[in-house]
């Protein structure tokens, strides 16, 4: 029943901590954009993917409140997200044995 | 328990007085009772459409060489009968109607979570419908590629794929939102005191189901819209010529289409598990294997779908990873035909219609499920691929599983959906002829296809002819099974006799309430201290007296 | 299995009963889980798409390479700023209606559709030099070329014009809620509809977020 009383009194993210997530995710921007020019061979695309899902997980925690709500709602991004990447294992079986 | 509701004078939710009338009445309603019926009604009419098409096939068949129609007429009849029984018929059959009608009754509550939503799905489900049904008479003449879409020759064809994917889109598109809607309803709406293991299994393997469509669709509605995309402006994603993989569309199409496959038979499955015990007048066997078990077929069933493509040219080592996983899949299946046998085992077991459809459903699926197991394994498969066999072995399970549990979860809840009950010696006897002619037209396609009979060809060689003739004489036989079977029910409509509110005797919370359910279901939100099958405990209790004074 | 599932799917509501029906947004938790519902079934929607970017990616990879040389990163990281902006305020406006301020509120929504429109304007550039280069499906340019290439400006054209398309209907939600704020039906006591709009918004830069590495900053 915990989670019902949550859902009464809402989490109010205050404005000091969207702007330091905005912040930090603009950071991570440029980051991202600095290292794309610098040649780091096969591990690039790596760099850039694991940058893509920080940012993303701060947008997902933080601006979409996953963080404070109900732990369901994590579980299912977690689904829809292992899902995705099962399908991508899946299929790249195919691929890279060819 | 809900007993307070059999008041004198209840209203029952076809006199509902609401703030429309008339057709508005049902056509703006956001009753999912309502919602339900006006399902049963476009979806019976799409299925006796599909039935049609096939029947025509199967004339066709009944000599080499042109019978009826010519092989593009034949072409267009194997992908639209494909396409209306797969889309409009079997995805959306038994949750649009009796998910939607009774999922809420038996977790207690009013409605749906979305019953605007639900509305609206119903609505897209029309407009698809209707999309297809149009796409046939445009000037591009009706979609010849068979129901998959395989490119490139439906980049191709001349015929009118795109209207047909738009069609595939939007009903896509209502399967997401009935899922969306069964899924919140579940998890937010269950009466108090119904944990998750206190709910019917029906509700589990709706969960499940809705789960697979929610993660499913979005794949193929995107690749389909891709292949609408290349058809219109060549982006090349598709076409070889442009250095696009066939063999990639083929990946995502099964990535949503092999899963599909369970969305049409989790749900007959989850109706299987409510008959049996009613009609064995026992708990089920294994609550808990049958609950679980629909949620591993539909995590497994999501990693098999390369079995599609054995002899596409996929690689050796994805070849006997999906077959592996193929045989997974079987295992948590086994479970459930394993636990409903043993529910049967010294249960009281009263052979009434319903249960006669259960029994049908176990024959045919066992069968179709283990063929299913000579598909996956490689080397039958590559002397097996596209013929007959495979033919059979779908309608086994799609037809025989989830076709006949659609009309089994008909017979057992018509009596709570319509207040009539019917003539069981009628219905009984349908049964009997549609399983005859099911096997006479099915089982021979096993035989047919073993010898090499290839699928989707318009025309035989000799030494196929007298199984083709047995298989058409099979068709007749089912189909007339099937016409008396909806000729019984709508005879029951109209001169039934008033049905009582538990004819069978079932645990569930529908068959606490009157016949036909009132306008908002229960007059007081019942409250669960007990499990869905307890046949220990006594729902109806002083209500059965009650009822019969109500009489 | 029994004791975690139990755990995870303790969200047993006590919700008024009489409440369903056409009351429906009376549920805000029901309400948002069907939004997260509907957002995961949009990440798989896109989760096709970037199936298909990494199969092709993979099978031409120095014709991705050399395509991805056209793109303008100037302006696909502007976009990306934009975006990441937009975010933020659409964030901060449901704070300020939670703390009961509702031109705040307002003025920020308001902002979010200018910046969803900005992102639009840029797109619209971007796309017509593209084009007036000679470079888009079908055109003697791209056809002449390697089939990688032609791939990765399929995929370009197609992804961020499906992210496109989803920016707009962001600007149609979003002006609803705006108008719902002005009109009171959206207010600091009943802001749920405003809160599910704001996480579909979110999806769409969490897309972007993807769809930016992807294209433009492959050197």
């Amino acid at each position: 029943m915990q989670q019902n009383n949550e859902s009464h009194k809402p989490h109010i993210v205050g404005y000091a901590t969207y702007i330091f997530v905005w912040l930090s995710l603009l950071a991570l921007t440029a980051v991202t954009v600095t290292v794309a020019g610098i040649n780091f061979g096969g591990i690039t695309l790596l760099i850039a993917i694991v940058i893509a899902i920080v940012k993303s997980s701060l947008v997902l925690n933080i601006f979409m409140h996953i963080k404070f709500d109900d732990v369901v709602f994590k579980v299912f991004v977690g689904i829809a997200v292992l899902t995705l990447t099962a399908v991508f294992v899946f299929t790249f079986f195919d691929y890279l044995s060819r | 328990m809900a007993n307070h509701v059999i008041a004198e004078n209840y209203v029952d939710f076809y006199k509902e007085k609401g703030k429309h009338t008339g057709l508005g009445a049902w056509l703006l309603t956001t009753d999912h009772k309502r919602i339900g019926i006006m399902y049963l009604v476009a979806i019976v009419t799409f299925f006796l459409v599909g039935a049609t098409l096939g029947f025509l096939m199967r004339l066709e068949m009944l000599s080499r060489g042109r019978t009826i129609m010519d092989p593009q007429t034949y072409n267009s009849l194997f992908t639209l009968h494909g396409l209306i029984m797969i889309f409009l018929f079997i995805i959306p059959g038994i949750p649009g109607v009796f998910g939607n009608f009774f999922l809420p009754i038996m977790l207690g509550a009013k409605d749906v979570a979305f019953p605007r939503l639900n509305l609206l799905s119903w609505y897209l489900y029309i407009s698809g419908g209707l999309f297809a049904v149009v796409s046939v008479f445009l000037k591009g003449g009706p979609i010849d590629t068979g129901w998959t879409f395989y490119v490139p020759y439906s980049i191709r064809t001349g015929t009118d794929v795109s209207w047909m994917i738009l069609a595939a889109f939007i009903l896509g598109l209502s399967s997401i939102i009935t899922g969306l809607n069964f899924i919140t309803t579940i998890h937010r709406l269950r009466a108090p005191g119904m944990g998750w293991f206190k709910m019917p299994l029906f509700a589990w393997a709706l969960y499940a189901t809705a789960w697979i469509q929610l993660i499913a669709t979005p794949v193929v509605g995107i690749t389909l819209a891709l292949v609408a995309v290349e058809r219109l402006i060549g982006i090349g994603l598709f076409d070889p010529s442009l250095g696009g993989d066939p063999i990639l569309y083929q990946h995502l199409f099964w990535i949503y289409a092999h899963p599909a496959v369970y969305i049409m038979i989790l749900p007959a499955m989850g109706v299987v598990s409510e008959i049996i015990p009613t009609f064995a007048h026992r708990t089920i066997f294994g609550y808990k294997a049958i609950a679980i078990s629909s949620l591993a077929i539909a995590f497994v069933g999501y990693f098999v779908w390369g079995h599609h493509m054995f002899s596409s040219g996929m690689s050796d080592t994805a070849r006997w990873i999906f077959s592996l996983t193929t045989f997974l899949v079987a295992l948590p299946s086994g479970v459930k035909v394993f636990n409903w046998v043993a529910t049967l085992y010294k249960g009281s077991i009263e052979l009434g219609t319903p249960l006669l459809f259960c029994m049908a459903f176990i024959f045919l699926f066992s069968i179709g499920g283990l063929t299913g197991l000579v598909l996956g394994a490689l080397a039958t498969d590559i002397h097996l691929t596209d013929t007959y066999f495979v033919v059979a072995h779908f309608h086994f399970v799609v037809f025989g599983g989830g076709g006949f549990i659609f009309f089994g979860a008909l017979h057992y809840w018509f009596p709570k959906m319509f207040g009539k009950t019917y003539n069981e010696k009628v219905s009984k006897a349908a049964l009997g002829t549609m399983v005859i002619g099911f096997m006479l037209l099915y089982f021979t396609m096993f035989i047919l296809g073993y010898e090499g009979m290839p699928r989707r060809y318009y025309d035989y060689l000799p030494q196929f002819a007298t199984l083709h003739i047995v298989a058409t004489v099979g068709s007749w036989i089912l189909v007339g099974g099937i016409l008396v079977m909806i000729g019984n029910l709508l005879v029951a409509l109209k001169k039934g006799k008033k049905a009582s509110m538990n004819p069978w005797g079932g645990r569930t919370l529908e068959w606490t309430v009157p016949s036909p359910p009132p306008v908002e279901n229960f007059e007081e939100i019942p409250v669960i201290t007990h499990g869905p099958y307890d046949y220990e405990y006594n729902i109806n209790g002083d209500s059965d007296k009650m009822e019969e004074n109500y009489h | 299995m029994n004791k975690s599932a139990e755990t995870i799917m303790t969200d047993k509501p006590v919700i008024d009963q009489h409440l369903q029906g056409e009351h429906e947004h009376k549920d805000p938790v029901g309400a948002k889980m069907g939004m997260w519902l509907f957002l995961m079934t949009e990440l798989l929607l896109f989760g096709g798409m970037f199936l298909i970017y990494g199969t092709y990616r993979y099978m031409n990879p120095e014709a991705f390479h050399s395509a991805a040389q056209e793109l303008n990163t100037i302006i696909g990281t502007f976009n990306t700023i934009i975006l990441l902006t937009s975010s933020l305020t659409v964030a901060l406006s449901i704070t300020a209606l939670q703390k009961g301020n509702r031109t705040l509120s307002v003025l920020l929504l308001a902002i979010t559709i200018a910046f969803a429109f900005w992102f639009l304007i840029n797109k619209y550039f971007e796309w017509s030099h593209e084009i007036h280069n000679g470079i888009y499906p079908g055109s003697s340019e791209l056809t002449n070329r390697t089939n990688g290439e032609i791939l990765f400006f399929g995929l370009y054209y197609v992804m961020t014009g499906v992210h496109g398309i989803h920016v707009i209907i962001g600007i149609v939600i979003l002006s609803f809620m705006l108008a719902f704020i002005v009109k009171n039906k959206v207010t600091p006591e009943n802001y749920i509809r405003l809160e599910i709009s704001g996480l579909y918004w979110h999806l769409v830069d969490i897309i972007w977020i993807f769809l930016f590495p992807l294209f433009y900053l492959l050197r």
